[in-house]
């Protein structure tokens, strides 16, 4: 028995001596507010106080507790909660998942030095990876929390409409460790493992599993034989080709190829699994793969899918510009990366199977579970636990299909948790790219033309593949008038991870391209790089690659935002060895590209007078919680303390669609305030109240007060409706698009967003390294529906742009961990200055456009042309690793 | 796991005699042990950080003794001589704080990676091991005692008790540079510590170790003769790449290439130098 002091309270723990902490806590006292997101210690996730030092709970044997005090995320101490009320405050918690072990991090400092700077904040925390943040938030909170010491903490925003910092209000569960993937069960749960290929493409033969089955402790063994229903998925079901249990051969490594589910008590050791390999040749790029053996059969040339957008005569164009440029760029495999690996756990409520797991698409993720399972949907309940990060990775199906196999046919609770390994192996992966093409402009510095061509490793499965190659051809003009275009983007099976989406759905790849073959046209044309945009920048009425005539186009005032500080930072840099300034610009599509989109909200007041709003947008971190619930108190009339949160759950909230595409604000917030009018007009209609009347919540009455007149409606005598409510009204809002054509013309989004972005940096030429000083971005969110939210969008999607540009390079077997693959760390994100343009949408609500994904596209290009800028050098691959620089640095002398 | 599969002895003797025993697997900060361990750490575990003698740093007329067990964080807080500063600046970039914390000098240097942050700087401070066994105490240079990636000297039933820095090597000053593609939790592309000492404006004695790119980090004989008798404002010039590449066998791998790591490893001798005259 292991004795020792848990939070204050005496403890006693009977645990193997050697188990790690983290289990003991969360698996054996059920504190699961200690998060795992490696087992390694390389993410910190997992931080608890040992006798008030920091440590990883993972790194630490149970027994070496005894007779010490353990704190964990669940203890309360006087820095905790100060730092827990500036988190909020400050926006320091997105996801979530890493903030239990920033608070005890900085905790554990605050102690040392209650009141930090910004630079003790960064060097303490250091050990801590968030994905989500960007890390400004963050140290803005722990310097505040110290500066708060011994005052009134500050007060948080808990009240406010459409554009107000409310904190979000998922934020006191955050800061308390929220329940994610891993962190509910039922009692007696399976645990479920997967046997998962070590080759990229290999056959493979299961043997007797008998003996295997036979083993104590071993509940179940399933392979593809035993999936009741289609062993095919895809996001896009017209493609669905990705077993969720393999047969033979397996085509990445990584794929899933039998499951086990263990005793609760029994060790999970696959080790004796009866499983022959033989690997195969793969094809591990495109260019092999396009002259190589079919992945599919059904895919000759292992083509997934053209996408190309035609446009006047680019070639003609191009001939007779003044000035032309060619170039290419090259990117890797990247990992989303979020400190939350997949997990989740299956129950049957009766003849329901319920999956508790972290999605960003609990609709899709319902139907497609229910299709493998051979289930009608009816009898699948998805419930989205929170979600520790998803960046697009958590769209496509992961632990979903497989627990509800074992539950489904055990009729056995059970639950999965991958690996660190297991996550980044067997999820989807950002394209990599070889694009090339040429940029023409007229005498002047007006583009005339653009020829592109990309070819995208979509690796073994669909996922989004699609999507990318669709996506990329429309957005890779940038937000510039391009009198005519030629561009194809090609996306290309390999035996490598499937690539999905990831954040832009290969836009910032694309905008790497473009963004940084502007500067070398500018350059020609003898135009400052930022007047080059401007002149060059898309204006209301102007027709896009597409054809669409545009409307509410704010990347000129993105960009006109940026002039006072582009003039500062190039005189700031000028005469400064290895100083360079570089900017770039995105737009970006919200929504599905060409595709109907619909979300649906419903919202109730119920006979308690309680504003329910049924949200079923995800909400992964970005807010889309607090946004929703803002825009719909807007239109209501009421006040969103008043509103409780139902969802999402599959099984009580309308379908809001994914997580994806940058369309929840734009989307689901158009049916939220579509909804919340309609419950308003009913109110109004009902009390025969003019449109202006101010309502209020008075114990179970509304009431309306309107020039001087008030009348009141008793909620509790009001009969309950279909939904049980006393009134209730539900909404669907799908954006107005149209297909496109063989060209590629047509209207393939009914909102876009824009943003442009401006990186202050230096470079040590004889290191080839990159020291970031600022980046300033300007974005146009036609209008803030929450300030805080919003910048820490930006910032986070800032802190992924630099990931993409200066060091993200996931390659399979060999950077399969959070110390081999690199993620910005505390101290890689520069200051970052966000200036919030609105330029107002018609289409989205109060004007409202999409953010989610804008914000990394232009950061890479951004930092490439500041690195052009201060050395000379083009670069043509990302990442922009040291050695990579240096020898492009090289190559200039 | 039953008892008897782990044991955390409270004194040295107990640990010694247990190990003796055989078939342990020793267990310090666990920075490194848990990361490859799986789901489980396999056992039979020794765990030796109850073990009090395996703690601190001692000085007395003979030189530095630092208990094999002492974490990175207390080297880094520790008020020791400025020629120990390269050690005190590695451990503050070993991993983040919950790695320093835990993590120990000994178990870095018994985990032998070519990577390990720990050795640079006590191969300029000339450093010992001192291996204890039931059968007595032997010493060894450190040099000795890391015979490749992942291989020491120790034998069955022998631990690392101290790192012993002689009283010679306590002069001077020293720095510590280490090289990576971002700015914390970083395993180095290149490492290099620096030893300087200075009488009457000359370099009267110069130690310099890289890390990372070769299968042990390693002195750099001439460019230590190069530099040795030079004066302190001519130090940067005498540091040539061919004098630093030949003490070096540098891999390519995900971080960085070999040619870069060779270059780069001149260069974070040019820096760890200049800092150490800083």
């Amino acid at each position: 028995m292991i004795a020792f002091t848990l939070n204050g309270a005496p403890a006693l723990i009977d645990a193997p001596p050697t188990e790690r902490l983290s289990d003991t806590l969360r698996e054996r006292l059920g504190l699961v507010g200690t998060k795992v997101g490696c087992d390694a210690g390389d993410c910190g996730a997992c931080t608890v106080l040992l006798d008030g030092k920091a440590v990883c709970a993972c790194l630490t044997p149970a027994a070496r507790v005894q007779g010490r005090q353990v704190t964990t995320i669940e203890g309360e101490t006087p820095e905790l909660t100060r730092l827990r009320a500036a988190f909020l405050v400050q926006g320091a918690a997105q996801c979530g998942i890493c903030t239990p072990g920033m608070l005890l991090t900085a905790a554990e400092l605050l102690t040392l030095t209650p009141q930090p700077t910004a630079d003790q904040v960064e060097a303490a925390l250091g050990g801590v990876l968030c994905r989500c943040t960007g890390y400004r938030s963050i140290i803005a909170a722990v310097v505040a929390a110290g500066q708060a010491a011994g005052q009134v903490a500050a007060i948080p925003v808990i009240e406010g409409l459409v554009g107000a910092p409310v904190q979000r209000l998922d934020g006191a569960a955050k800061v308390a460790g929220d329940s994610f993937g891993a962190d509910d069960w039922r009692p007696g749960s399976l645990i479920v493992k997967a046997v998962r290929s070590p080759h990229p493409h290999a056959a493979f033969q299961i043997g007797d599993l008998g003996p295997f089955r036979a083993q104590p402790g071993v509940a179940a063994v399933f392979t593809a034989a035993d999936i009741p229903g289609r062993n095919a998925f895809s996001v896009i079901p017209p493609f669905a080709d990705q077993p969720a249990i393999a047969t033979s051969p397996a085509r990445f490594r990584g794929e899933c190829v039998a499951l086990v589910a263990f005793e609760a008590d029994a060790p999970p050791d696959l080790t004796a699994f009866p499983l022959t390999w033989t690997p195969l040749p793969a094809l591990a790029t495109p260019d092999a793969a396009e002259a190589g053996p079919l992945i599919h059969a059904t895919r000759p040339g292992n083509l997934l899918v053209e996408g190309r957008v035609q446009k006047g005569d680019a070639a003609k164009a191009l001939a007779a510009s003044a000035h032309v440029v060619e170039g290419s760029m090259t990117t890797a495999f990247v990992e989303h990366a979020y400190i939350e690996p997949e997990a989740g756990a299956a129950w049957m409520e009766g003849d329901s199977l319920v999956i508790r797991a972290c999605t960003q698409a609990p609709g899709m993720d319902r139907e497609d579970t229910a299709t493998i399972l051979g289930l009608p949907t009816t009898r699948v309940r998805i419930i989205p636990s929170a979600v520790g990060g998803g960046f697009g990775s958590k769209l496509d199906l992961s632990v979903q299909p497989l627990i509800g196999l074992v539950t489904l046919r055990t009729g056995r609770p059970c639950r999965m948790t991958y690996s660190r390994a297991e996550s980044m192996t067997s999820t989807t992966k950002r394209h990599p790219a070889k694009m090339t093409g040429r940029i023409g402009c007229d005498a002047m510095g007006r583009i005339t033309g653009v020829e592109f061509t990309g070819r995208f490793n979509t690796g073994a499965y669909s996922s989004w593949g699609p999507t990318v190659a669709n996506r990329v051809p429309v957005h890779v003009s940038g937000p510039y008038l391009t009198p005519a275009i030629s561009a194809r983007a090609r996306a290309i099976h390999t035996h490598g991870p499937v690539s999905g989406a990831f954040r832009g759905f290969g836009v910032p790849q694309g905008a790497l391209w473009q963004e940084t073959l502007y500067d070398r046209l500018a350059d020609k044309a003898g135009i400052d790089r930022l007047q080059f945009r401007i002149l060059n920048a898309l204006t209301d009425g102007d027709a896009s690659a597409t054809g669409q005539v545009l409307r509410a186009v704010g990347i000129r005032d993105c960009l006109t935002a940026l002039q006072p500080h582009w003039t500062r930072a190039l005189q700031d840099a000028a005469g400064q060895p290895g100083r360079g300034v570089g900017v770039a610009a995105c737009w970006y599509g919200c929504g599905n590209t060409a595709l109907p989109n619909p979300s649906t909200i419903r919202i109730g007041l119920s006979q308690a007078g309680e504003v329910v709003l049924h949200q079923g947008a995800t909400d992964i971190g970005q807010g889309s919680n607090t946004v929703i619930a803002q825009i719909a108190a807007q239109a209501l009339g009421l006040p969103l303390s008043a509103f409780r949160l139902i969802g999402p759950d599959t099984a009580l909230t309308p379908d809001a669609g994914k997580t994806s595409a940058s369309r929840q604000t734009f989307v689901t917030g158009r049916a939220a305030k579509a909804a919340a009018e309609a419950l308003r007009d009913m109110v109004l209609r009902r009390a025969n109240a003019g449109q202006g009347a101010a309502l209020a919540l008075e114990g179970a009455a509304v009431v309306l007060r309107d020039a001087g007149l008030v009348t009141q409606i008793d909620l509790a005598a009001l009969p309950p409706d279909a939904h049980g409510y006393a009134l209730s009204a539900e909404a669907t809002y799908d954006p107005p698009t149209s297909p496109l054509d063989a060209q590629g013309q047509g209207t393939p989004y009914a909102v876009y967003g824009y943003g442009a972005q401006m990186v202050e940096l230096a470079v040590d030429a004889a290191l080839g390294t990159v020291r970031l000083i600022k980046i300033t971005a300007a974005h146009d969110l036609g209008r803030v529906i929450n300030p805080t939210l919003a910048r820490g969008q930006i910032e986070g999607g800032i802190a992924q742009g630099i990931g993409l540009a200066l060091m993200e390079e996931y390659l399979p077997a060999r950077t399969e961990n959070l110390h081999d693959y690199l993620i910005p760390t505390f101290g890689d994100v520069p200051p970052i200055e966000s200036l919030l343009i609105e330029v107002p949408d018609p289409e989205g609500p109060y004007g409202a456009k999409g953010l989610g994904e804008h914000v990394l596209i232009p950061t890479a290009p951004a930092i490439l042309n500041a690195i052009r800028h201060a050395t000379g050098a083009d670069i043509t691959r990302v990442p922009v690793l040291p050695h990579r620089l240096y020898a492009a640095l090289g190559d200039l002398t | 796991m039953t008892p008897s599969d782990y044991a955390r002895p409270d004194s040295l003797p107990q640990a010694l005699h247990l190990l003796a025993g055989g078939g342990w697997r020793v267990l310090a900060g666990g920075t490194d042990l848990y990361p490859g361990a799986g789901a489980q750490l396999a056992g039979p575990i020794l765990d030796l950080t109850g073990v009090a003698e395996l703690t601190g740093i001692t000085q007395d007329g003979t030189g530095l003794r630092i208990g094999s067990a002492t974490s990175w964080a207390d080297l880094a807080e520790g008020h020791l001589p400025d020629a120990l500063l390269a050690l005190q600046q590695a451990a503050r970039q070993v991993g983040g704080r919950q790695v320093q914390v835990a993590g120990t000098l000994g178990g870095n240097l018994c985990n032998a990676s070519p990577a390990a942050d720990g050795v640079p700087p006590l191969l300029v401070l000339g450093a010992r091991v001192e291996l204890a066994s039931s059968a007595g105490l032997r010493q060894m240079l450190l040099t000795d005692f890391l015979r490749g990636p992942r291989q020491t000297a120790l034998q069955q039933g022998e631990m690392l008790t101290a790192i012993l820095i002689p009283a010679s090597a306590l002069q001077g000053r020293s720095a510590f540079v280490k090289l990576g593609a971002r700015r914390h939790l970083v395993i180095s592309i290149a490492m290099v510590a620096a030893r300087l000492v200075v009488a009457d404006g000359r370099l009267a004695e110069v130690a310099l170790g890289v890390g990372s790119c070769s299968a042990v980090a390693t002195r750099l004989p001439r460019v230590e003769a190069a530099l040795t008798g030079v004066p302190v404002d001519q130090a940067l010039t005498r540091i040539r790449e061919p004098d630093v590449t030949v003490a070096l066998s540098p891999i390519g791998d995900v971080r960085a290439s070999a040619t870069y790591r060779a270059h780069a490893a001149t260069e974070l001798v040019r820096r760890a130098v200049a800092r150490a005259l800083a």
